[in-house]
């Protein structure tokens, strides 16, 4: 893979929470500018670490991340939060500002280039309320703006979650276990608006998830993690039986 | 128990005694009588003047100074001072704090209104720095990870989850000073309190009660006063800010 064409690359990065035990234990791995990658594995492999640690919500311990020309893992101040708002970030339990309007946590994802006192009084650029009302349709919510983010449902919400991502105009979208905590119906959606909306103004998706099928069935490639190390990493025909169990281990639970 | 009881001569006799000189005081209050109208005006608008200057200067202070004090986004060397402050602004009684202002920079309603913003910061920081440190960080992580400022994450991350409780404390604090405001009188950092312990001193005892009676008017129209503010911020915050 070349340069150009690498959105993401990371080198050697290991994160200890408590000294000598390894969450991360050396992943390398280089992402391509389009496309969704899913990441899966078991509860505690250290998906959601992985993917804290590009856009540094989680401080690695060791080990390069390079994104936008450069080695992220040691910055701080500004240009941490300059790296920052070219990664959107998308959470399992949404992560909206529950008080505030459909609308102002859409605008929130235009923070990282919005001065404080602008912000305070949602002087926000007419360019990004039209994008916020546009990407409000897109993911058919056209009608929320201004419902305060606390009276919408689970899926509703990953939806302006997601939104809100999209509003950074990022250079790369993360999403930590969007779809646990909807039901499989929603899933599919919500996974659908992410694989639609990334190809449509061409992010690249990392999407960490535990539902092998959605996995299947969304992603153009498929990392498998097992104890904080890569176990596989191609296309998703290649998710056979047998690499299903270096991944989760066992095989009582694959049904015959 | 029964040690104090002796000591402070808290017996039956002492209390009907006391009684007795209760029931004349009452009847010398009755009718009551607006002996300095002037005096009375003077010292009720004093008052009303302190609290709302106190008040107003010291919920501006305890909003920085409580924010400093929340232990989950600050670091150790800021919150450390500031919980220093509120604590020591938290130490003694309005009236206590009262005289020494007196002392440092004079009788007169000065005093009174140092006196009080060091009772707000005492209050409505230590109530705004623990609202804070209840707040959903999942929230904050979220404006965080977009590359928000420090500031812009205190604005949006931050500051939507608490405005609604920091414009309860505000309200109380309104109140509560409104009172404090006819006490700091009493040791010369002015206001009503003055004129009632001069009322007092001259045995005007129908003119204090003329005095108390247009204090609990005060303070009535003072609930009235805050239910509005309450009323105005938290009808706004429906739309664009709580």
């Amino acid at each position: 893979m070349n340069a150009a064409s690498t959105a993401l690359s990371v080198r050697g990065l290991v994160k200890e929470y408590v000294r000598g035990k390894k969450v991360l234990d050396g992943i390398t791995i280089d992402f391509a500018a389009s496309g969704l990658s899913a990441v899966i594995g078991p509860s505690g492999t250290g998906k959601s670490t992985l993917l804290r640690c590009v856009n540094r919500l989680v401080e690695p311990t060791a080990g390069q991340i390079h994104f936008g020309g450069r080695d992220i893992a040691p910055l701080k101040g500004r240009a941490l939060r300059e790296a920052r708002r070219e990664i959107g970030m998308v959470f399992q339990e949404y992560n909206l500002v529950e008080r505030l309007s459909v609308m102002e946590n859409l605008l929130s994802g235009r923070l990282g280039y919005t001065p404080a006192f602008k912000a305070w009084l949602r002087r926000f650029p007419q360019e990004d309320i039209d994008r916020a009302f546009a990407l409000l349709d897109q993911v058919g919510l056209g009608s929320f703006a201004n419902q305060r983010a606390d009276a919408l449902s689970g899926g509703q919400r990953q939806r302006v979650g997601i939104a809100r991502a999209v509003m950074q105009r990022p250079k790369l979208l993360l999403a930590d276990e969007p779809t646990s905590s909807l039901d499989p119906k929603t899933s599919v959606e919500i996974m659908g608006i992410m694989r639609d909306l990334g190809r449509e103004h061409g992010i690249p998706v990392i999407v960490n998830m535990h539902d092998v099928e959605l996995a299947k069935r969304f992603a153009d490639r498929i990392v498998g993690m097992s104890g904080g190390r890569i176990v596989y990493d191609g296309p998703p025909d290649g998710l056979t039986d047998d690499v299903l169990k270096t991944i989760y281990g066992g095989e009582s639970w694959l049904a015959g | 128990m029964i040690y104090a009881l002796g000591r402070l001569d808290f017996s039956w006799d002492r209390f009907v005694t006391g009684l007795d000189n209760g029931a004349r005081f009452i009847g010398r209050m009755l009718p009551p009588r607006i002996a300095q109208p002037d005096s009375l005006a003077k010292g009720l608008i004093e008052s009303l003047e302190i609290a709302i200057l106190a008040s107003s200067m010291g919920i501006l202070l305890s909003l920085p100074i409580g924010l400093f004090a929340a232990r989950n986004l600050m670091p150790v060397w800021a919150t450390w001072p500031a919980r220093a402050i509120i604590a020591a602004a938290r130490s003694f009684h309005p009236v206590i704090v009262a005289i020494i202002f007196v002392k440092a920079v004079g009788f007169g309603a000065l005093a009174g209104i140092c006196a009080l913003v060091v009772a707000s910061i005492g209050f409505i920081g230590k109530l705004f720095a623990e609202a804070i440190e209840e707040i959903s960080l999942k929230q904050v992580e979220a404006v965080r990870a977009t590359g928000a400022s420090f500031m812009n994450v205190i604005l949006f991350g931050v500051l939507p989850q608490v405005f609604g409780r920091f414009i309860g404390f505000a309200t109380y604090q309104l109140d509560s000073n409104l009172r404090n405001s006819t006490m700091v009188g009493i040791v010369g950092a002015g206001g009503i309190g003055g004129t009632l312990f001069s009322a007092f001193q001259r045995f005007d005892y129908d003119f204090v009660a003329a005095i108390l009676l247009s204090i609990i008017a005060m303070i009535m129209a003072g609930e009235v006063l805050a239910t509005w503010v309450r009323g105005v911020f938290l009808e706004k915050g429906k739309v664009d800010g709580e």
